[in-house]
């Protein structure tokens, strides 16, 4: 069997009395898409931020290319090579392209300028994030110093995708990337995960949106209560299984729902 | 697949010939007023500086020039030297969405503790001065612990604070001023900045009445520079605008947030340290009364430089010209004689525009 990119097993989280995680094993195959879906208050969430280092579990372990790792923060996270894509986007709006997509790993001037006054290269920082827009043909946001205040919802999401598409070397999640964009948004943003897979990154999608999942992902971890009750493969399953066995009206296939 | 897979298909099929460009932009040319709002958004420190601008300009007309003499333009800096010090800092906390109340509270407490260090019990007066500035990073600090540990509002901790400052800055003196003649007598260094390097000679063809630039307003001007390049060229100046705009995003993107308020709030502290020796040179003495007002002085001129209320945007830049602009109004409608009520009002009509402004240019993204 391969070896997961980013594996949890048991995960346990509490919030005074309410479970949000109750044991709940995860695992993402190298280069795979791998869709997370489930009701609201299933637990997705909590889970995601667990692995991303938003939320600290209770109990369990979670395997970075099989080593144990224990993030205390999203920037522990980031630093092992997860990179996220939050739902709200997590831009700064008055700060620039350029300025958003280093936001908390700028990049100094060398020598002492860098080093003793701490001035930042912009013009390196602009070269790079005019590169990572480009490598995803999003170059057609010209202005690199523009606010991210100026843009519109999609053109926003690419900004947020570039940003972890540069940093992220192992693993990219992505919370409800089209949840708040229009159809032809959405469908820039699914192409944007095809070439994010052509690189050979794995992607973690959290999203309500079936026909998205269905069309994008190579498996489908379904969260229920708190905890994984089957990971299906698309072409095995239509939606309607999918939303039966998350809403509990049917039960998980029994192989799967063991793995 | 299903049919539900085919309904999402057949509606995309709707996009076929739609434009393609993922990010491109509306090709429609906008409304000049939507320009005007635009090349603001861009240039923030255009608005002060054109208020600036016309705001010499009518006043040097409605004077017949005499705005313009030298003497004047110098006085106005002199005037403004503090308030400038004490926006600087005010810019940093306000820039983070916070707000210092406290700022004049510690510069008066911090000079206070210069002068008694210095005159009454006889420390050398460099170090009455790193003591002074020392008492105003502890300040500083101390609202910006309040502020991170305690999650309370900047705006309640700092009302709190100005009121225990300026109640340790009657304790400490015991009310009473520290007249000049003891300071230079003991530490004429405390009264540095208040000194004046001559520019020209003046009416009566000495030096006094002359064009001067007070020793404070160098410091000042440094002091801004500094900040300046702090803010607009460091990643921590970075860091500052993010957390004001967004301090969940700011933490997301692995900014530690709490550090970085605490750094602002403890800077702004050492900058009203600083501005503590300006203003005994400035007074002339050291004295626990006055500037009642300096904290709300400070915050007209950083809102009418431009820098926003609600955090994440504005500049040094924009605060020294909110500061001479709030000068140069006072000095030419006292100039053409108006009732000094008159430069009170000016002055709230300036805030309330300045901040409609800043609301106006906000509203670009929707």
């Amino acid at each position: 069997m391969t070896q997961p990119v980013l594996e949890a097993r048991g995960l346990t989280k509490r919030y005074g009395r309410v479970v949000a995680l109750d044991q709940a094993d995860f695992e993402l195959l190298p280069n795979e898409v791998l869709g997370v879906i489930g009701a609201n208050g299933a637990g997705k969430s909590t889970l995601i931020k667990a692995l991303c280092g938003a939320v600290i579990p209770d109990s369990g372990e979670i395997l970075l290319e099989g080593k144990p790792v224990h993030f205390k923060s999203p920037l522990e996270a980031r630093q092992a090579g997860i990179e996220t894509v939050y739902q709200d986007l997590a831009l700064s709006p008055a700060l620039s392209i350029a300025d958003n997509m280093f936001l908390g790993r700028e990049i100094r001037k060398p020598g002492i300028v860098g080093d003793v006054f701490r001035r930042l290269d912009r013009t390196k920082m602009q070269k790079l994030a005019r590169d990572a827009l480009s490598d995803l043909g999003l170059l057609t946001i010209q202005n690199i110093n523009q606010a991210v205040e100026t843009l519109s919802g999609g053109q926003r999401q690419g900004v947020a995708v570039a940003r972890a598409a540069a940093f992220g070397s192992r693993v990219i999640i992505m919370d409800e990337p089209t949840a708040a964009l229009g159809v032809k948004e959405s469908r820039r943003v699914l192409d944007l995960m095809g070439r994010l897979k052509a690189k050979g990154l794995p992607i973690v999608l959290i999203s309500h949106n079936m026909p998205h999942v269905f069309e994008v992902a190579d498996r489908i971890h379904i969260h229920r209560l708190g905890r994984r009750i089957a990971v299906i493969n698309p072409k095995d399953f239509s939606m309607s299984d999918a939303v039966a066995i998350m809403t509990g009206a049917m039960k998980p296939p029994e192989t799967l729902a063991a793995a | 697949m299903s049919q539900d897979a085919s309904g999402s298909a057949s509606a995309e099929k709707g996009l076929e010939g739609a434009a393609s460009g993922v990010a491109s932009f509306e090709d429609e040319r906008p409304s000049l007023l939507r320009r005007v709002q635009h090349f603001f958004h861009q240039n923030p420190t255009m608005i002060p500086a054109i208020i600036f601008v016309v705001a010499i300009a009518v006043f040097g007309a409605v004077t017949s020039g005499r705005f313009f003499a030298p003497l004047n333009l110098s006085l106005i800096l002199t005037q403004v030297t503090i308030i400038a010090l004490l926006g600087t800092a005010q810019t940093l906390v306000i820039v983070t969405a916070g707000i210092d109340l406290s700022v004049g509270a510690i510069m008066v407490l911090s000079s206070i503790v210069m002068g008694k260090l210095a005159v009454d019990y006889g420390v050398p007066a460099p170090i009455a001065l790193l003591a002074g500035m020392l008492c105003g990073l502890l300040c500083g600090a101390a609202n910006g612990l309040l502020v991170t540990r305690l999650r309370l509002p900047p705006f309640i901790v700092t009302l709190g604070t100005w009121s225990i400052f300026g109640a340790l800055v009657t304790l400490v003196s015991n009310a009473a001023t520290i007249r000049k003649a003891d300071i230079q007598a003991n530490a004429p260094l405390l009264l540095q900045m208040g000194d004046r390097i001559s520019l020209g000679a003046g009416p009566s063809g000495s030096a006094a009445g002359g064009p001067f630039l007070m020793y404070g307003s160098i410091l000042m001007l440094g002091v801004a520079v500094v900040i300046w390049y702090m803010l607009s060229r460091t990643a921590f100046g970075r860091h500052v605008y993010a957390i004001g705009d967004d301090p969940n995003a700011a933490r997301l993107a692995g900014i530690r947030v709490n550090r970085t308020l605490v750094m602002v709030y403890t800077l702004a502290g050492l900058l009203c340290g600083i501005a503590a020796w300006v203003l005994i040179g400035r007074v002339g003495a050291v004295s626990p009364l006055g500037n009642q007002t300096a904290n709300l002085d400070a915050i007209t001129a950083v809102v009418i430089g431009g820098t926003s209320l609600f955090g994440g945007r504005g500049s040094i830049v924009g605060t020294l010209f909110g500061a001479l602009i709030v000068g140069v109004f006072d000095s030419g409608l006292s100039l053409t004689g108006v009732d000094p009520l008159w430069r009170q009002l000016t002055t709230g009509a300036l805030i309330i525009i300045a901040v409609s402004i800043d609301q106006w240019i906000r509203r670009i993204s929707s």
